[in-house]
This record gives structure tokens, sequence and C-alpha cells, in this order.
């Protein structure tokens, strides 16, 4: 089956992101298709490269970063909501105007029409957030 | 339909809200906080009662032990899944609502 994933929360918060990653490995490991994986509000701060989170702790982002490389995950961070909180790829910093970029590897900075399509592309639509 | 509710129903009134607007056979699934809600003798468990009469009930087992708590702990009839089990909750109902 298809499966489109929302996650509105971000890393290390309360456990929206954790859940969400959760559901999406065991969703794939019983064969179901992950159409996308959607990042929005404080869900794009899954995507930064520059965390570093204790050794003993768990890499949030690069759980996913690895995910995405392992089942090629399509993982879309929104493009509105990540300007605000200072999310970038290599093009967006350019055309910013800003001296370096943040996006972790496998996940892309597109717009809300990803969302949409997620939701009509997808059999299910599973949120995640707080 | 499944209905997804992951806060502490002492902490919000997302499970409230979800219990009064779910239609009859749903499936609802407390999950992370929201396994508060399926713990035996709360102030919250003659609500449960009333509500497995007419829904079915899972709760998240690896979000109980995660809070130092064993699958005892929870209602009779309520039913344990893992995050396999979530998965087919998720192929079963359609659609699904997260209550946040």
């Amino acid at each position: 089956m298809k499966f489109s994933v929302l996650v509105n929360e971000g890393p290390y918060q309360h456990q929206a992101s954790d859940s969400a990653y959760q559901f999406t490995k065991a969703a794939l490991e019983k064969g179901h298709e992950i159409f996308r994986v959607f990042f929005y509000h404080d869900g794009v701060n899954n995507g930064t490269r520059l965390t570093v989170p204790p050794q003993d702790d768990r890499n949030i982002v690069n759980r996913w970063s690895e995910l995405s490389k392992q089942y090629n995950l399509d993982l879309v961070v929104c493009i509105a909501a990540a300007q605000r909180r200072g999310i970038l790829d290599v093009n967006e910093a350019k055309r910013q105007g800003k001296d370096s970029n943040n996006l972790a590897d496998g996940f892309r900075i597109s717009g809300l029409g990803q969302l949409i399509e997620a939701g009509i592309q997808a059999e299910r639509m599973v949120v995640f957030g707080d | 339909m499944l209905h997804t509710v992951n806060k502490s129903p002492f902490e919000r009134v997302s499970l409230d809200s979800c219990l009064r607007f779910a239609k009859p056979k749903d499936a609802i699934l407390l999950y992370e906080d929201g396994v508060y809600g399926a713990l035996a003798g709360t102030r919250f468990e003659s609500t449960m009662t009333e509500a497995l009469k007419k829904f079915r009930i899972y709760v998240m087992v690896p979000d109980v032990e995660a809070r130092g708590m064993k699958v005892d702990r929870v209602m009779a009839g309520i039913q344990p899944v893992d995050y396999a089990g979530f998965v087919g909750l998720v192929e079963e109902n359609c659609p699904v609502q997260a209550w946040l």
C-alpha cells in the first residue's frame, strides 16, 4: 500500500519525529511504499545536518538520511517553513545571499504543492505532530 | 476510520474530542503520552470502559514501556500493538485522523 507521512514537530522536542520515523521504518519493512515524508512547521528542523546530539543519544537527522538512502525515500522540507527557521540547501543559500547551507543528505526543499500531491497520490496520509 | 491520540488525557482534551467525534466501530490508537489514557485505575478509566463498548481501542506497547510501565497496567479490552501493528491499523482503516 502507498503511504505518505507528514511531520509537524522538530526533533528532540516531544516524540513526534521519533514516532514518525519508527512508523515509516515499520511500513517499509512490511513492504509498503512511502510515497513521501513531508516536513512542515517545526518539522523542518529534522532536516539540518548541523545537529550534534550526544554520542549516546539517537541522531534523528542522520537516521532519516540513512533511511532515505536505504529505501530511496523522498524527504521534502517545506520551503517557507524552512526559510523562517534557517534551513537552506545550496541553491537557497545562494539565492538568499547566505554564507552557508545546512540541509542534510536525502532531504530536498520544495513547496506545499508536494504535500497536496502526497495526499492525493498516497492511499493513506499519517500525520505526526504535537 | 483510525483515530490517533498522542497526548495524555490528563494534559490535553484531544482524547475527549476524539471520543466525542468518533463513530461506532472506529479504531482509536493511543500512543506516545496518549498511553496514559489506557491505564487501569485512573480517573479516566470509566470513560474508557464506556468507550470500549463503542470503539476498538489500541495501545502502543513500546510507548507504555518507554514510560517505565508494563503492559499489564493497561485496561482489559484495550489491545496492545507495536509499530508493525500501527502500520497494520493504517492498512485496515481509512482515513487516518490525528488528534493533535
